[in-house]
């Protein structure tokens, strides 16, 4: 009770902040911050590159803060940052490292243009797709700068999302880093509509979710009396089987859930990955999955362990669900960003195998998984960025995602064609591959725990998973063209300034250093596996 | 020279080869098969040199080991026993043939030096997992083989090698995978620590339970049984034979299906010994059932290299049989069968590769009849190399066959007896094959077929000559194989009751 005392009636000057504790939030909210400013009053012309440069310093700053954090993280590891807003624990400090790195990643891919200086955003969100209006911004040369500060936005708020001292923080977090998503999701330059079918369909079952979480907050501070969680979790020992507490956490874990991308909660994934503009489709199948993790991992570690012998079978349902759903919907997969937003759900539900064990092996598991499907997930969709419709004349057009028109991409763009393997075959978790280090630790977590029917399970869709991920091999480097050429003509590598390849060939990197020699930095994961109990 | 890093080295080198393969220049890229091949040779070089300092009474030799990922148990451990030293000799010796015969089988210089480098590729995939000593680590190599022929088949195949490599691939991954859960077992229900997965702490295990030992023994077996392959899963094989260059199938079937038996023998039965007693009897049956399944399906192809492909299965009856005999002299009979069926077979393949160009059929029935008449030495090399198949005395072959039977005789007479029946069989398909193709009155039409040239009996020369070395002096073989196959049976008897005969293999050396 005096935790929540003291949040509620407590003025701002009567609480420590600790300025270096929270400096990774606040140097991307700051920097998202200064970017609208820069909006306003830098000139067109200057706007682009210094939204380019301040976004990357920013994350770039935010992540080496991380970082130090992260490598002497009882020096710092705190909960009772900013009052009780925030608890620093090491499982969030890594799940912030994560984010950072895959959201810096996310930049380039998203601050990249074609050489005839194309980026992957429309000029004017605002006007309406087809029409005059459209064509004479694009004729007019305008560039779609406010993508930055959105981004940085929605970084920020998937920072502070895993650290969140209370449900009330978490909720903000929550929509923070949520509504620059969904505009996001709806200013793609090509294929607009679908662009923005995806935009709406994505904020009208976000909200719908965000209700859910905030449902489920209010039940429990009913039951509780408090917003902290671990007021929440120290109640939870005390009131036990308590049905509007459950409930309550319940509709928590179904607002965090849809943000994962659970079944039954995954109806979103395919459309808006499918409709977003690739790049920001990349940013947002890494950075918020990890996120979105990271508070899930803080409720169901740091608040609720007193009732996970009750939520487990729920939680195992659910986990099940998700990979068999995935895995066999995304077998009949035509488009290459669906295939894939199918395949980030049954990896949802591998990460959700490990971590539902509620032990320690089975919570590095999950934090490594994360962090090497984020990385692997942006280098993915950055290759799926750079591949673009040629027509017969041989002009460029929007994304090729048709699985038809990858055919032979091997012979036309074999770099790229050769790196999305390497992220395919990541993602089907082949041996050497950071995907299969991963896979090996929850797997084997769920195992350790007894959990055969979500090891085998996780197994049997693995398997199945890899068949789509080598079909998509087997038409890039063995199918000659097709009879008649795909519709909108087939996919080529296009050239840009080469931020997209920076970012693909980080990782890639990251991707092959992480499945050879997986040692020190699952010493390093391990060595963040905790959450502080109070 | 036991210090020196010989097995990395073996792995390495060919790894070093493929990529000078795949990067050499424009001009030079015409080269890249010799290139390949000069290498290939160099590595045997090495090979042998490795197998001279070889001490037949010495348990594993040439052990390496460092940590890898500590948090798993994983090392990065290699070392070889006899089955292992003779199992990568036979890899290194079959590569530069293979690389050898496949001259008019690529067409561009550029699709040669990928064909060149993938041979590579798979040669340090095929040393390094008859050395891993760490059951992860063997399960990686296991499942990385696969890249390299898949490419094999669905690049460079023939018709429907599409399919096939699919196929190929889908068995494959199907037992990996069911294994990965066994690995994964091994690891959570094992001695873990940094050592978790090394065999010499898995082997003679005590599992925590019964059920425990035999569910992860199966995982093991059944990715070996498709491996190997064996009745009932052994279909991807006729297919994968079919659709891909014999030069690869003799890769395949001559090495590759091999490390499915080395895993049963160097693995399945150290690291669970009660789970395979446990299982013999059904294995032993399905051994059986694959010998003659195998014969019987032989028979009746048209094709050749689905004939020769269906003849393995029959063979791979054979030493799976003596596997599970639990006799000492079936150990060692199988053990050189592994060797000798490689030889054999990668001979018969590459013979089945000239045939194929020289008469642009794989159809047994329109090769001949009557090619003898013009290619009497092809004839007479196709003809000695499938008496080997059939295990003619003075071959090597015959010893192993020989040993394998009069092993599992000593346990389960039936079963041997019943086994001999295979042999007929195998004369049966073997001769008749012979006869379709090769004898009957000369042809006219049939006159501009080439003999065998001097590089194409360089490329079998050396499996024939080594299959009679070994026919009539198998003792260095034999004394080599003679510890490993003790070892394993002493882990295998000391798990539970001594089996009833204890064989004494001694008498059996002479062979011929």
């Amino acid at each position: 009770m005096m935790f929540h005392q003291s949040i509620l009636n407590t003025d701002a000057t009567g609480i420590a902040i600790e300025w270096d504790r929270l400096a990774p939030v606040l140097i991307v909210l700051g920097a998202a911050v200064v970017a609208v400013l820069v909006e306003a009053f830098v000139p067109r012309k200057a706007r682009r590159p210094v939204q380019i440069i301040l976004s990357i310093l920013a994350v770039v700053a935010s992540g080496l803060m991380t970082l130090m954090m992260a490598l002497a993280p009882s020096d710092y590891i705190s909960n009772t940052v900013a009052g009780v807003a925030v608890n620093l624990d090491p499982a969030a400090l890594y799940i912030q490292l994560a984010v950072a790195t895959s959201a810096l990643l996310g930049l380039l891919v998203i601050a990249d243009r074609t050489v005839q200086g194309e980026d992957a955003f429309t000029p004017q969100a605002a006007s309406v797709p087809g029409s005059e209006y459209e064509d004479q911004a694009r004729r007019a040369g305008l560039v779609q700068t406010d993508v930055y500060p959105l981004v940085l936005f929605a970084t920020g708020g998937m920072m502070l999302f895993p650290v969140a001292g209370d449900l009330l923080t978490m909720f903000v977090a929550l929509e923070v880093l949520s509504l620059p998503l969904y505009l996001l999701s709806g200013m793609a330059r090509h294929r607009r509509l679908l662009s923005q079918e995806a935009s709406l369909k994505y904020f009208l079952l976000g909200a719908f979710a965000s209700a859910f979480f905030l449902f489920g907050s209010a039940w429990v501070f009913g039951a509780t009396g408090s917003l902290n969680l671990y007021v929440i979790a120290g109640s939870m020992t005390e009131l036990g089987m308590d049905p509007i507490l459950l409930v309550g956490v319940i509709l928590i874990c179904v607002g965090l859930f849809f943000k994962v991308g659970a079944v039954p909660f995954h109806s979103w994934t395919p459309d808006v990955y499918q409709g977003a503009p690739t790049p920001i489709t990349g940013f947002m199948a890494a950075c918020t999955k990890i996120a979105a993790f990271g508070a899930l991992l803080r409720v169901l570690y740091s608040v609720v362990p007193s009732l996970k012998v009750d939520l487990k079978p729920a939680l195992w349902t659910v986990a099940i669900l998700t990979m068999v759903l995935g895995t066999v919907v995304g077998v009949v997969q035509q488009d290459v960003k669906r295939m894939l937003a199918y395949s980030a759900i049954a990896h949802a539900g591998f990460i959700l195998s490990g971590l539902v064990t509620f032990t320690t092996d089975g919570l590095t598991g999950s934090l490594f998984y994360l962090f090497t499907y984020g990385v692997a997930t942006v280098g993915g969709f950055g290759v799926i960025a750079l591949i673009r419709e040629v027509d017969g004349e041989g002009h460029m057009r929007g994304e090729a995602t048709a699985l038809d028109q990858w055919r032979g991409l091997g012979r036309r763009s074999p770099v790229l064609a050769g790196a999305f393997s390497c992220f395919l075959l990541t993602f089907a978790g082949i041996p050497l591959t950071s995907g299969f280090v991963g896979k090996f630790a929850v797997f084997s977590a769920a195992f350790g725990d007894g959990a055969w029917a979500l090891g085998l399970t996780g197994l049997a869709c693995s398997a199945v998973a890899a068949f789509f991920y080598f079909r998509v091999i087997v038409v890039m480097f063995f199918s000659g063209e097709p009879a008649q050429p795909a519709r909108g003509g087939l996919g080529i590598g296009v050239r840009t300034n080469g931020l997209t390849q920076v970012a693909i060939t980080v990782a890639l990197a990251l991707t092959l250093v992480l499945g050879v020699v997986p040692g020190w930095f699952l010493d390093f994961t391990q060595s963040l596996s905790y959450f502080i109990m109070p | 020279m036991q210090n020196f890093p010989w097995l990395t080295v073996l792995v390495a080198a060919p790894a070093v080869g493929a990529l000078v393969v795949w990067l050499v220049p424009g001009p030079v890229r015409r080269h890249a098969r010799q290139i390949a091949i000069g290498w290939s040779v160099v590595v045997l070089a090495v090979g042998v040199a490795m197998a001279t300092q070889f001490d037949t009474g010495g348990g594993y030799q040439f052990v390496e080991r460092y940590c890898w990922v500590p948090q798993f148990g994983i090392q990065y451990y290699l070392g070889v026993n006899g089955i292992g030293l003779l199992l990568i000799l036979l890899s290194l010796l079959l590569v530069p043939l293979v690389l050898l015969a496949a001259t008019k089988e690529q067409s561009t210089p550029s699709r040669q030096a990928h064909y060149a480098a993938l041979v590579l590729v798979l040669e340090t995939f095929m040393v390094a997992v008859f050395a891993a000593r760490d059951v992860f680590v063997f399960y990686v190599l296991f499942e990385a083989m696969l890249i390299p022929v898949y490419f094999l088949i669905g690049s460079f195949g023939g018709e429907n090698r599409r399919p096939a490599a699919l196929k190929f691939l889908l068995y494959s991954l199907a037992g990996g995978l069911i294994m990965l859960a066994g690995v994964i077992a091994v690891w959570t229900q094992g001695p873990q620590g940094e050592q978790g997965f090394s065999l010499d702490a898995l082997t003679g295990y005590e599992w925590g339970s019964v059920t425990e030992e035999r569910l992860i023994f199966l995982s093991f077996f059944v990715a070996f049984a498709i491996k190997a392959p064996m009745y009932p899963v052994h279909t991807w094989l006729p297919d994968a034979a079919q659709a891909a260059k014999p030069g690869t199938s003799v890769l395949l079937v001559g090495v590759l299906d091999k490390v499915g038996t080395f895993g049963m023998i160097a693995l399945c039965l150290p690291m669970f010994p009660n789970a395979a007693r446990w299982a013999a009897p059904v294995v032993i049956a399905l051994a059986v059932i694959s010998i003659f399944w195998g014969a019987f399906l032989a028979l009746g192809q048209t094709d050749i290299l689905r004939m020769i492909a269906y003849t393995s299965v029959s063979h791979f009856g054979f030493i799976v049989l003596g596997i599970f005999a639990f006799t000492q002299t079936a150990a060692v009979g199988s053990s050189f069968y592994m060797v000798n069926h490689g030889l054999s077979t990668g001979a018969l393949f590459l013979l089945a590769g000239f045939l194929i160009a020289k008469r642009g059929t794989q159809d047994m029935t329109q090769m001949g009849p009557g090619l003898q008449r013009t290619t009497p030495a092809l004839a007479g090399t196709f003809l000695v190399v499938g008496l080997s198949a059939v295990a003619l005395p003075g071959l090597s072959t015959f010893v192993s066959e020989f040993m394998v039977m009069a092993g599992t005789y000593q346990t389960h007479r039936w079963w041997a007896i019943i086994s001999a029946l295979g042999v007929i069989m195998a004369a049966l398909y073997i001769l008749l094959a012979y006869q379709k193709i090769f004898t009957g009155p000369k042809r006219e039409d049939l006159t501009g077929v080439r003999d065998l040239s001097l590089r194409e009996a360089w490329v079998v020369g050396p499996l024939i000559a080594l299959m009679l070395v070994l026919g009539f002096y198998p003792a260095p073989a034999l004394n080599t194989l003679k510890e490993p196959a003790s070892d394993v049976l002493s882990v295998v008897d000391g798990a539970r009751a001594p089996v009833a005969v204890l064989p004494d293999s001694s008498d059996q050396e002479g062979g011929e």
